[in-house]
């Protein structure tokens, strides 16, 4: 078994595209979820809205680059209120039923055939990172060291989409230790006692909803711009379970639980992945109990069982306070 | 007249006279207590009596529930600066009248005034903002932030609570040190400054209901609703909040509450209204209530599950003998009503009637 070329690749997968977009869509998610609360299970479309926003407004309206940003922020901005007027007065649960629903229309309604014309259908859009690429200031070349070697295309990405992490994790950390992410995380707690104080909770949800679909859009612009194509379906309900994954791993309410838990996700799917594969092709896998196809999806329950192990033996995720965890909650 | 008083305060605890006494040792030094009760000297002890400087004034307020009409409170008033008890039995609208007026819950129909302004209407957290803090039946201490952030919480005003200032820390820090010099004073006036760096999920539930106190005067109101604040409190923790309800009134506060226990009642308040199956039915001072059949009449109704007097009680007993005889008479009916007959009329022979009962029986 080649080790070194397993390592390789987990070693990439820590910082990897995947990564930083699941941690972009885990702080958002965070901000909701964590801190606030909220239970929004339509954090794909969220990326989505970012991503076509780009798409549609590039290659299909012929717009420059930035005002496809500005399109996507404003989108997802408005699809946060949209969601969050009828539903964040009422309990928790049905913001969760709602922006479950709602996220799979956003995706159905991308995909579907009546509107080609403008979202490209199943197929999606792409011819619409020439902008974005001809900002690089990278010369085409590799960069990086050690097991970290990116073209110039990846490594633009990475850098950008590095950045806009730090940034986002800045300005939720300037917000969490502020009043304003104290009433937050009241709310989370008790929203009836943060009202009884005087706050009026309906607004700093609603703020909270806004801000993490923002970011969410953010992840979406991203992986748009990764792949230089879009597709409705890669921003199904799996997307988002896999952004509360990220988010649990690392821990919620901690401002680089995302960061840190996106990056453990992929890098541990990335070596079940490559441990299966090369333990197939070398032999010491009996083919009756697994197949090259088959390890695919190993890997992903081999993931699942090691997240059933952390929520065991570390349930407050990488970051979390155990000490909050022996508190019940309620 | 300790014969008239209701099945509650007949249990009157030695913890509890003890404070009585000594809040009667500390009348001298409480001019507020003093104020309250000659203002309400002369209020007349009849349900929506007019009170001479009311902060609180409710009209024909009223609150369904499908079929049940949980509220209906045609008129009351609440004198500033008393501490008014809110007392009724389980089911008379209590809680409910508290969450009407403190924006928790919308009535159907009604108005009312706080401080001479309307309140009908005014969401929750607005009504928090002009003055009028509550606590809840159900303490709702923050688990998870710490018991000094509870306190920070509830400072009104606060600029870091803006989105955008929140951003830039120069802009709220002077306020938030100030916030927090003030919630260190409340804390360890209620003596929870040990436990400032702890999670409020970790304090005990006498402890919460402290916190919940103290947090509510971090907002600085002019009128504090305090929903059952001695529920599972223990007695040594019930005088320390006692005492603390009655600074209250020394610092110039309102306070209502809702309450079950009669010797809190009695202690602290200065004023008491009486809630029956949504209506107020009795009004007056403490020992006036007590003794209003009214009031009697609402907290035992049809069910006197305790004995008012001894004759009452003998009354009871022989109730409950009659029932055991029913139980044992279940094959004959007609022998069982024999039994219940003759046994109100004469009390003691039930026993005797009960084997009587038993042996025609088999």
């Amino acid at each position: 078994m080649d080790w070194g070329s397993i390592f390789t690749n987990a070693a990439v997968s820590l910082i990897g595209v995947q990564t930083v977009i699941y941690a972009l869509a885990g702080i958002g998610l965070n901000v909701q979820f964590g801190y606030a609360g909220l239970l929004n299970f339509g954090q794909a479309a969220f990326a989505a809205i970012g991503a076509y926003g780009i798409a549609t407004m590039v290659a299909i309206a012929g717009l420059p680059l930035w005002l496809g940003v500005v399109v996507g922020v404003v989108g997802a901005g408005l699809f946060a209120l949209v969601l969050g007027v009828p539903t964040l007065r009422l309990r928790a649960d049905y913001l969760a039923i709602a922006t479950i629903a709602a996220a799979e229309i956003v995706r159905l309604l991308l995909r579907s055939s009546s509107l080609r014309e403008y979202t490209g259908g199943s197929g999606g859009v792409n011819g619409f990172s020439g902008d974005f690429y001809a900002l690089n200031p990278f010369s085409p070349g590799t960069y990086g060291f050690g097991p970290w070697r990116f073209s110039e295309r990846t490594t633009w990405v990475l850098l950008v989409a590095w950045v806009l992490i730090a940034v986002c994790c800045l300005v939720v950390w300037l917000l969490m230790r502020s009043p304003w992410g104290r009433v937050l995380k009241g709310i989370r707690e008790d929203e009836d006692a943060v009202r009884s104080l005087g706050k009026n909770v309906y607004a700093y949800k609603m703020q909270a909803l806004v801000i993490g679909g923002v970011i969410g859009a953010l992840a979406g612009f991203v992986s748009a711009l990764a792949s230089g194509s879009v597709q409705a379906d890669l921003y199904g309900t799996p997307f988002t379970f896999f952004i509360y994954t990220v988010l649990l791993l690392g821990g919620a309410a901690r401002v680089l639980g995302p960061v840190v838990g996106a990056m453990i996700f992929w890098a541990v799917l990335s070596l079940t992945d490559n441990v299966l594969a090369q333990m197939i092709q070398g032999g010491y896998m009996p083919t009756w109990l697994m197949t090259d196809t088959q390890a695919g999806q190993v890997r992903f329950m081999l993931v699942g069982l090691a997240l059933m192990l952390l929520m065991i033996f570390r349930p407050q995720g990488i970051f979390g306070d155990r000490r909050e965890l022996a508190i019940d909650a309620r | 007249m300790p014969a008239d008083q209701p099945a509650g305060a007949t249990a009157t605890s030695a913890a509890t006279s003890a404070g009585a006494h000594a809040a009667h040792a500390a009348a001298g030094d409480a001019p507020r207590r003093a104020a309250a009760a000659a203002a309400l000297r002369d209020v007349p002890r009849v349900p929506g009596a007019p009170k001479p400087d009311p902060i609180l004034v409710a009209d024909g307020v009223v609150r369904r529930f499908g079929g049940l009409t949980a509220v209906d409170v045609a008129h009351v008033e609440v004198q500033r600066g008393a501490i008014t008890a809110l007392i009724g039995p389980n089911g008379a609208g209590k809680t409910t009248f508290f969450n009407l007026l403190t924006g928790f819950d919308k009535p159907d129909e009604g108005d009312w005034t706080f401080d001479g302004q309307p309140l009908g209407g005014v969401a929750a957290h607005k009504v928090a903002r002009r003055g009028m803090v509550r606590t809840f039946q159900l303490t709702k201490a923050l688990s998870r932030l710490t018991v000094l952030e509870n306190m920070r919480l509830g400072a009104v005003g606060q600029r870091g609570e803006s989105l955008v200032k929140a951003l830039f820390a120069p802009l709220w820090r002077d306020q938030e040190t100030a916030n927090t010099e003030r919630a260190h004073e409340l804390l360890s006036r209620f003596k929870l400054d040990a436990k400032a760096a702890d999670f409020a999920g970790s304090l005990s539930g006498g402890q919460r209901k402290l916190l919940e106190m103290a947090r509510a005067l971090m907002t600085g109101p002019k009128m504090v609703m305090l929903d059952e604040p001695m529920a599972g409190v223990n007695p040594a923790l019930t005088q320390s909040l006692l005492g603390h309800v009655k600074d209250l009134r020394e610092e110039g506060m309102t306070v209502l509450f809702v309450e079950h226990d009669m010797d809190m009642v009695r202690d602290i308040s200065d004023w008491v209204i009486v809630m029956a199956q949504g209506r107020v039915v009795a009004e007056g001072t403490p020992d006036d209530v007590m003794a209003d059949p009214a009031v009697i009449d609402a907290y035992l109704g049809g069910h006197h599950d305790a004995p008012l007097d001894a004759e009452d009680e003998e009354r009871q007993l022989a109730e409950v003998d009659a029932e055991v005889e029913q139980e044992f008479a279940a094959d004959d009916a007609a022998h069982a009503r024999t039994g219940t007959a003759g046994d109100t009329a004469a009390p003691h022979r039930a026993p005797g009637t009960t084997t009587d009962t038993e042996g025609s029986a088999r």
